[in-house]
């Protein structure tokens, strides 16, 4: 393997130290730099452009730092993990027209996983504006649909407040993606207005605590429950409230199971962790929410993914539905005791209600044997193929503790949802609801700048790492130490599980006839790429990627008839789960 | 040793209906639609009524009409929906406005509230007084006449104008223009910045 040494690297020493930022407003554009200083911003990933170029002129004086990134796309994707690891709104810029319709991917991610994000678009003048001018898109008209909320600016006075609100919204309450859409002569234009602090709106519904009787209710329901479940979803990690779940759990013996986005908020390794449910969740976990009374949900909008279909979906269970958003109320599932608030306080709440825990032996045993009976299982043969969850499993052994996993889609991302163990919160970076394929490459690098300290690995599809892979250049550049496995099964593995199951192996456009050796492309882009291929050499060839210093990929050669089990169909019934290619043609 | 096959496992007795809610086997309840009217108190600025027409098409509620128009303070808007939907549609279409940022205020009208619309008809000139006639008849009048047509406005409720346009078929009618619903809870009940206020 050859190394370059002339690739130039970022030399943290030769960017020019701007600590104090801007310290007075003259302009639109530094009206918004100082709104975001004000906020606490210190990342920005974007990529720069005519309309937008006021703003990054400001950018020169301001102590955020930028990072360029290939494609507006990998800035919003990676701007969207930096708020996962980080929990405040990850920073995206880009350009009018082209920059601000590139963004649209990642802002719809952010959207559906209610990742904090705000995204700043270059805008023709105003003048200009639906006059269809060079790069004019209606940005703020697009994006209207996938924001919690987006602003067109239209004074130089108000830009700066118009961008701390956005920020503010982007952050409190259930969090999600904020656009501000700035016209150039809005940004140019002369203004003395320093900007308001961050602060959200009075129509903003931000509920905290939950109704104290229906509190009450919901105790009692839980306490006289014969089979009992927790299900922890992402908004747990949003409200940090996976301490207060775990002692809750903990205290009353109920067995927690996850959503994905709530991987990580129940440590996988305790006695009452059922694991992850839905699609491709645990055996225990689906055969659990069918089968238990009472359901208390926490921080999920039960989307299908998750119930399968809605009518088997924990059909005996009365449902308590933990939520900020009051519309997530009984949208899917419908909620006998409703707990509209922060899931932290609510649990508190909840805990100060319960004056004894459920008398639940029997059916935390029969948790157990549905654990024993349906484990995580794949066939190991002797030598090659090599197998994904293989791969997985070692990783995770090797790997620090805390460590952060993001994720491509397909395949490879149920693999490492199901044989990596979740401990610790927002170390679960994935497109959960938009499932995005191309998230994991710039994922990567949001994650590690977001969470320094941390080790960072991605594992990847050979179809994902080729939409997004042209952010490794800039993982290089910013010397980043990242760890890439592509799951390589030379297919859109996911796509072509389905034809077989569902569509009498009609393998229409799902096998790569040819895919790039991916080591070598590493290499080309000033990576360190390694090709793995037989079980043995698994552990040393992670170990050498781990250890350099720097962005490294592993291309995986897998097993290409591997799937994914358990398997709910799409729209199926939880507790029919199917463990093989059998299973599914009975169900 | 692995655990039972799909059609041997243990299995609940209960089941949900589409809409998520679990079946009473005693009491069906079965949600057929309805209409309903509701009124938001918004902020009066660009976007929101696009804002408002989009949610309501990408979620797929079933819009009747939309009238949008100001208040008494120059700040808001009132804008009156009229949708029909089941009732858990009808509860979500309420909490999804409520949630838009620029939407102060939502309310569902009792049925009693006073709704009214108005219609333009334009008919064929050649009988002015008939056409007067009917016109009085629904309370309305010509508003503009020429020799080759006349034009009548009518104001009431859907029903009322409704059956007006039933009677002005026996003329030759040429156009018909009608606005959706405005409506306001009956007696001295308001939603005006006094409830916003005590909402926050
Ligand atoms: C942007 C995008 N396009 C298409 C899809 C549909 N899709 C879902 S999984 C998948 C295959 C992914 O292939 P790969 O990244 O190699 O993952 P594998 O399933 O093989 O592990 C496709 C095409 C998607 N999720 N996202
Ligand atoms: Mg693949």
């Amino acid at each position: 393997m050859s190394e370059r040494a002339s690739i130039p690297k970022r030399d943290p020493e030769e960017v020019p130290e701007r600590e104090n930022g801007i310290e007075e407003v003259t302009t639109g554009s530094q009206s918004v730099i100082a709104a975001l200083e004000q906020a606490g911003v210190e990342h920005a990933f974007g990529v720069q452009g005519g309309a937008i170029m006021p703003v990054y002129d400001a950018l020169y004086d301001s102590s955020i730092s930028h990072i360029t990134m290939a494609h507006e796309q990998g800035a919003a994707h990676a701007a969207d993990a930096y708020g996962i690891v980080t929990g405040e709104p990850g920073l995206a810029m880009a350009t009018s027209g082209p920059g601000a319709t590139n963004l649209v991917t990642g802002i719809a991610d952010a959207a559906m996983d209610s990742d904090p994000l705000i995204a700043l678009t270059g805008q023709v003048a105003t003048d200009f504006v639906g006059n269809d001018a060079f790069q004019e898109t209606d940005t703020t008209g697009i994006t209207m649909p996938i924001t919690k909320q987006n602003y067109f600016a239209d004074h130089s006075d108000t830009v700066g407040d118009d961008v701390s609100e956005a920020f503010a919204l982007a952050e409190k309450g259930r969090q999600g993606p904020t656009l501000v859409d700035l016209p150039k002569d809005i940004t140019k234009g002369e203004t003395d207005q320093w900007p308001n602090p961050p602060k959200t709106p009075e129509t903003h519904d931000e509920p905290v605590e939950a109704d104290e009787s229906a509190v009450e209710a919901a105790a009692t329901a839980l306490k006289e429950a014969d089979r009992p479940l927790i299900l922890s979803g992402g908004g747990v990690v949003k409200s940090e409230a996976s301490d207060d779940l775990r002692s809750f759990a903990r205290e009353y013996e109920i067995p927690v199971i996850t959503t994905m986005p709530g991987l990580g908020t129940f440590p996988e390794t305790d006695d009452l962790s059922l694991g992850m449910a839905g699609m491709h969740g645990t055996g225990a976990a689906n055969m659990a929410v069918t089968n238990c009374d009472v359901l208390l949900g926490v921080g999920t909008r039960f989307d299908d993914r998750l119930t399968g279909g809605v009518e088997s979906f924990a059909p005996d269970a009365d449902v308590i539905h933990v939520e900020i958003d009051p519309a997530e109320i009984s949208k899917n599932i419908e909620a006998d005791h409703p707990l509209i608030g922060d899931a932290e306080r609510v649990l508190e709440q909840l805990d100060d209600a319960m004056t004894r825990a459920p008398e639940a032996d029997e059916w935390r045993e029969q948790c157990q044997t549905w654990t024993e009976e349906y484990p995580l299982t794949y066939e190991m043969p002797e030598d090659e193929p090599l197998k994904p969850q293989y791969v997985v499993e070692k990783f995770d052994e090797l790997a620090d503790d805390d460590a952060i996993v993001t994720t491509g889609v397909g395949q490879h991302q149920m693999w490492a949802a199901q044989f990596w163990t979740y401990e610790y919160p927002r170390t679960w970076v994935s497109s959960n609801g938009l499932g995005t394929m191309g998230y994991g490459v710039p994922s990567a690098i949001g994650a590690k700048i977001g969470a320094p300290d941390k080790e960072v690995v991605t594992f990847d599809g050979d179809g994902s790492f080729l939409m997004t892979m042209q952010e490794l250049s800039v993982a290089v550049r910013e010397n980043l130490d990242v760890t890439y496995v592509i799951l390589n099964n030379e297919a859109i593995g996911m796509v072509r599980q389905w034809q077989d199951g569902f569509y009498e192996g009609r393998r229409m456009a799902s096998e790569y006839p040819w895919v790039p050796e991916f080591d070598k492309l590493a290499e080309a882009f000033g990576a360190r790429g390694f090709r793995l291929e037989e079980p043995e050499d698994v552990e040393e060839t992670i170990q050498a990627a781990r250890e350099y210093d720097g962005p490294a990929v592993i291309d995986a050669i897998i097993d290409p008839a591997e799937n994914v089990f358990p398997m709910v169909p799409s729209g199926g019934d939880n507790g029919l789960f199917a463990l093989n290619e059998q299973h599914l043609e009975m169900i | 040793m692995p655990g039972p096959a799909p059609d041997e496992r243990m299995r609940p007795i209960g089941r949900r209906n589409t809409q998520g809610i679990r079946i009473d086997p005693e009491a069906e309840a079965t949600h057929e639609p309805r209409m309903a009217v509701l009124s938001a108190l918004v902020k009066h600025e660009p976007g929101v009524l696009s804002e408002v027409s989009s949610l309501f098409s990408r979620r797929q509620f079933n819009i009747e009409s939309l009238t949008v128009g100001p208040t008494a303070d120059e700040t808001t808007a009132r804008m009156t929906i009229v949708i029909e939907e089941p009732e858990p549609g009808v509860q979500q279409a309420k909490k999804q406005l409520r949630k838009l940022i620029p939407v102060i205020e939502v309310e569902e009208l009792e049925s009693a509230a006073m709704r009214r619309e108005l219609a333009l008809i334009k008919v064929a000139g050649d009988k002015p007084d008939d056409v007067q006639a009917v016109a009085q008849m629904y309370g309305g009048d010509a508003v503009d006449a020429s020799k080759d047509a006349v034009t009548v406005e009518i104001t009431g409720s859907k029903q009322k104008i409704d059956a007006a346009i039933e009677a002005f078929e026996q003329f030759d009618v040429l156009e018909i223009v009608r606005t959706g619903a405005a409506a306001l809870e009956r007696g001295s009940k308001t939603m005006d910045s006094a409830t916003m206020e005590s909402d926050n």
